[in-house]
């Protein structure tokens, strides 16, 4: 089951016109500044499919810039995003694609400031709900509808057990969870979304453990 | 995770056997589901419902969208129901107006709550405030509405699509006028499987639409395809409260909406690049809008 909730069909609540290519969009955008930490000072956005062939009328541009503003689905500043993000600081440059993809509108953002880079893959599957389907170069699939934590470590056995084993200290319960990696024996990608609220107390706690690169929340 | 529901046959016998509203079933599985009160459910409903009743008002004072395509047309709409001598009847054209008002107030990128989907926003609630002078129901009884719709929306969601990119406007305005239809039997006092009726006439009836907008944009013709989402939602509700049935069932006409919708052709969903986006005028104000590049690719 895809879609959960009753609102992910009764909304969301957004500046049109379109809940794939504004809304979906604006989310996509928002998830990457969430998973990256922080603003990005540069991003290259690639489109595809549908996103490529309309994403000026639809707005697509403007609303990935205003997600990496952090601006949600409503959020009427999305309006103006080209001109706010000059004064953020962030520079951007669309590239729309002709290859085919899975679904048809998919974008692959890749973003970047002095300190890292991030390359995340988002799909819009429609009524404004998105997944991303990969995340530096790991498959995965996020909603970005629950509170998720993303924890790079070492392919190493005990790892997710720990990790799996702290959550239960804290009383957070799973709600789905998916490992990937590209080696085996060498950097794997945890995926958990959770049902309960994680403090920043518990990502720390994460982050002690070993075989733990780097510990990333996003927020629902 | 544990659903009440996943296909219509489940939602109907469930409410049938429990005496329960389809809405009811709705609201239950979403506290089951996101393990949150009732109270805080129905507030967000409220708030998305307010949200409606501020784009249908906003859209009735007239607006324009950037693009010059659309707008002006539910005050048209509006003026004309106010002399009286409507043909079709005043409520219908005040639920077509009102599913116009939204729709243009969405391409004019104003404030909407997408039901489904941004494109095919206007449907329910037109349907919804057009009913409401006739039925006179509480502010519950408008935000169950809301929750009926989306119980038939969320099972189309799952088991087939609601994105035009896949599966055309027959999976948005489809949809959206199949909830509608299905919302408007639950408020009116038919029973659980005339919703499911009322859901499968109006589908049945949209199967095969296709998503093919001018140069791309959620306006031509997808603000008139609301306006004939609407038309169709109160035709198919009234269809079903006399007792007319569908002989091919809800979920099966789903399946059939997706399997239509996979084999369109590309250019029919929602790329503008077929359809009525390919004809001479279409291409003309997408050269207009955008310029001659971008009308070289289409």
């Amino acid at each position: 089951m895809k879609f959960k909730s009753v609102f992910d069909i009764i909304g969301p609540i957004m500046i049109g016109p379109s809940s794939s290519h504004t809304a979906g969009a604006a989310r996509i955008g928002l998830v990457t500044r969430e998973l990256f930490g922080r603003q990005p000072k540069w991003a290259k956005i690639y489109l595809y499919g549908s996103f490529a062939e309309t994403y000026k009328g639809h707005g697509t541009d403007i609303a990935i810039i205003g997600g990496l503003l952090g601006f949600d689905t409503f959020d009427e500043r999305i309006k103006t995003s080209f001109e706010l993000a000059k004064d953020a600081n962030l520079s951007f440059e669309f590239i729309p694609e002709t290859g085919h993809t899975e679904h048809p509108n998919t974008a692959r953002l890749v973003i970047g400031d002095e300190s890292g880079e991030m390359e995340l893959i988002g799909i819009s599957i429609g009524g404004g709900k998105i997944e991303i389907s990969e995340l530096n170069g790991f498959p995965l699939r996020l909603s970005g509808n629950h509170s998720a934590i993303l924890v790079v470590h070492e392919d190493k056995s005990g790892s997710i057990a720990k990790v799996a084993t702290c959550l239960a200290e804290q009383n957070i319960n799973i709600g789905h969870m998916e490992v990937s990696r590209k080696e085996q024996g060498k950097m794997a990608l945890m995926v958990i979304e959770v049902d309960e609220p994680i403090e920043d107390y518990v990502l720390k706690q994460i982050a002690l453990l070993p075989y733990i690169n780097q510990v990333t929340k996003i927020s629902d | 995770m544990k659903f009440l529901f996943r296909n219509v046959k489940e939602l109907v016998a469930l409410a049938t056997s429990e005496n329960k509203l389809i809405s009811e079933l709705m609201i239950e599985q979403e506290m089951l589901v996101t393990r949150r009160s009732r109270e805080d459910i129905m507030k967000q409903m409220d708030r998305n419902l307010t949200v409606m009743e501020e784009a249908v008002e906003k859209g009735l004072k007239g607006v324009q969208s950037t693009s010059g395509l659309t707008g002006g047309d539910a005050v048209l709409l509006h003026n004309y129901m106010k002399k009286g001598n409507t043909l079709s009847g005043a409520l219908l054209i005040d639920a077509v107006s009102k599913a116009v008002a939204t729709n243009e107030v969405n391409a004019a990128m104003g404030t909407i709550c997408a039901t489904p989907t941004a494109g095919s926003a206007g449907v329910v609630p037109g349907t919804l405030f057009a009913v409401q002078n006739k039925l006179n129901p509480t502010r519950e009884e408008m935000i169950r509405y809301l929750f009926t719709a989306g119980a038939f929306g969320f099972v189309v969601a799952n088991n087939a699509s609601i994105s035009g990119a896949a599966g055309g406007c027959q999976a948005e305005v489809g949809s959206a006028a199949a909830m509608a239809a299905a919302a408007i039997v639950e408020m009116s006092g038919g029973t659980p499987q005339q919703c499911s009726e009322a859901f499968a006439i109006s589908m049945k009836n949209m199967l095969g639409l296709v998503c093919d907008p001018v140069a791309g944009l959620v306006e031509v013709p997808c603000v008139k395809r609301n306006a004939m989402g609407a038309a169709n939602a109160l035709v198919s509700a009234d269809m079903a409260l006399a007792g007319v049935t569908s002989r091919i069932p809800c979920d099966e006409v789903i399946d059939a909406m997706y399997k239509i919708g996979q084999t369109m052709p590309s250019s029919l969903r929602e790329t503008g690049q077929g359809g009525l986006a390919a004809t001479p005028t279409g291409r003309a104000l997408a050269e207009r809008i955008f310029g001659a590049d971008f009308v070289k690719g289409v």
